[in-house]
């Protein structure tokens, strides 16, 4: 059973270490969209290292977004999507290693390169691990989360907007503890218990939208 | 449970729905007038919030009635998956704007009445933003149902976002508790504390009745349009000679 979900994650990361520019162009993305912010807002150190955490979250969860609109529709187009349905293991875990391959390709590098940015906000190395963190549990329930929406807008009209408009509630709780944990940490108290929370929704994702990804698969199948 | 699949065909529906619709208009009518009457001039104005309280009036109800409606599409989505029943479909679809609509009602009266007693249209704290949250799950939910030229398709697809939206309500129901450290206590809604005098919860109750009454019967009515509207669709798909 396993055997499947390796081969898949395998197949999904060859596809992007021969086109590396699709990743790149996510990365991109976000230095760009992180840059705006204190052009446009202006260069006062302290303000910038108070809206820091929330950017450098937000402009993330955009960049995950992404590349979401092709998480599916590629496999769909070319019928690897049908073989899927009638491979003999369970949907739920192609399900579970598509979006394990979208954390690896855009949630992984952008907890690492978030910090980086963060440099350029002022924030201090506490903070900077801080963000790291947060990320790195965080941005798994982007991926789950944006699966879901992937697949229910899977062969829709104006699939693009539509998937933010699905995704993007639900991934605000999120968002408020990844970019609250930074600031819990300036205002000195302690990083676990917003760790401890994004982690929990993290595993309540794990949990959950495997089932109903496969449940959107299967219709958009059929 | 067994009642409820008898109503599941759509035609039977149809013919209780017409039965039942005069009667429940008129009677929301009433009940609505009496109803507004009694929350504008017979209850008395708070001695804290003034004339304000009577915002309350709507607002209060309306919370109730959005995050029933979203059960009620998380339900409605559950029978679709579950038991395929064609009319579920159907009612999601004509339920879906009616909760939104009191989402609506609930977040303007609410900013309406936070202008005077907190002194901001809007503050970011945990229940109102889960209630946007709620706002712009229901616009999810209607995007998506009718984003797929097979409105099958959209049917099913909103159906499990509503499955996994239905997450929020517990959130909304419990923000208030959960997350009054990390809030100023300030903007905690004054009507948890448990002593409303009677001559408020009353009006209070009754509003709820009788917006109620106007969900059910707002409901009822747009579904019962969805199912002539899928007929006259599929009869002019016939027409066209179908070619299957």
């Amino acid at each position: 059973m396993m055997g499947g979900f390796t081969a898949l994650l395998a197949r999904d990361l060859r596809l992007v270490w021969r086109q590396p520019g699709d990743v790149g162009v996510v990365l991109a993305f976000y230095v760009v969209a992180v840059v705006l912010f204190p052009l446009g807002i202006g260069p006062e150190t302290n303000v910038l290292q108070r809206i820091a955490a929330g950017v450098l979250w937000s402009a993330a969860l955009f960049a995950a977004l992404l590349s979401l609109e092709r998480l599916f529709a590629a496999d769909h187009e070319d019928g690897t999507l049908d073989l899927l349905l009638l491979a003999p293991w369970p949907l739920e875990l192609a399900a579970l290693a598509k979006c394990t391959s979208h954390w690896i390709v855009t949630g992984l590098p952008l907890s690492l390169l978030a910090p980086v940015l963060g440099v350029a906000f002022g924030l201090d190395g506490e903070s900077l691990l801080a963000l790291f963190a947060t990320l790195l549990i965080g941005t798994p329930t982007l991926s789950l989360i944006g699966g879901l929406a992937a697949a229910l807008t899977l062969g829709a009209r104006k699939s693009g907007a539509l998937l933010a408009l699905l995704a993007l509630p639900l991934c605000v709780p999120t968002l408020i503890f990844g970019a609250g944990a930074v600031e819990t940490l300036a205002a000195g108290e302690g990083l676990a218990t917003h760790l401890a929370i994004l982690g929990a929704l993290a595993l309540v994702a794990l949990g959950t939208t495997p089932w109903a990804i496969a449940a959107a698969l299967r219709q958009a199948g059929e | 449970m067994a009642d409820l699949h008898f109503l599941a065909n759509p035609a039977r529906f149809r013919r209780f729905s017409q039965r039942v619709l005069p009667g429940l208009g008129f009677a929301t009518v009433l009940m609505l007038c009496a109803c507004l009457y009694m929350a504008f001039f017979v209850a008395p104005a708070d001695y804290q919030q003034g004339q304000t309280v009577r915002i309350m009036f709507l607002h209060v109800p309306s919370a109730w009635l959005s995050m029933m409606g979203y059960a009620l599409l998380a339900g409605l989505g559950a029978s679709l998956l579950v038991w395929r029943h064609p009319l579920a479909a159907l009612m999601a679809r004509a339920a879906a704007p009616v909760g939104a609509s009191f989402a609506a009602v609930c977040l303007l009266t609410g900013s309406l009445w936070g202008r005077p007693m907190w002194g901001t249209y809007w503050v970011w704290d945990a229940r109102l933003t889960s209630m946007l949250l709620l706002f712009f799950l229901y616009l999810g939910h209607i995007a998506l149902s009718r984003a797929y030229d097979e409105p099958e398709r959209g049917d099913r697809a909103a159906a499990i976002l509503a499955l996994i939206g239905v997450i929020n309500l517990p959130i909304i129901k419990f923000s208030v508790d959960w997350w009054n450290t990390l809030h100023q206590p300030a903007s905690v809604t004054r009507l948890d504390a448990p002593a409303i005098h009677n001559s408020i919860l009353v009006p209070l109750l009754w509003m709820a009745v009788s917006l109620l009454f106007l969900f059910v019967f707002l409901v009822l009515l747009r579904t019962e349009t969805e199912i002539d509207r899928r007929r006259l669709e599929n009869a002019a798909a016939q027409e066209e000679g179908a070619p299957a």
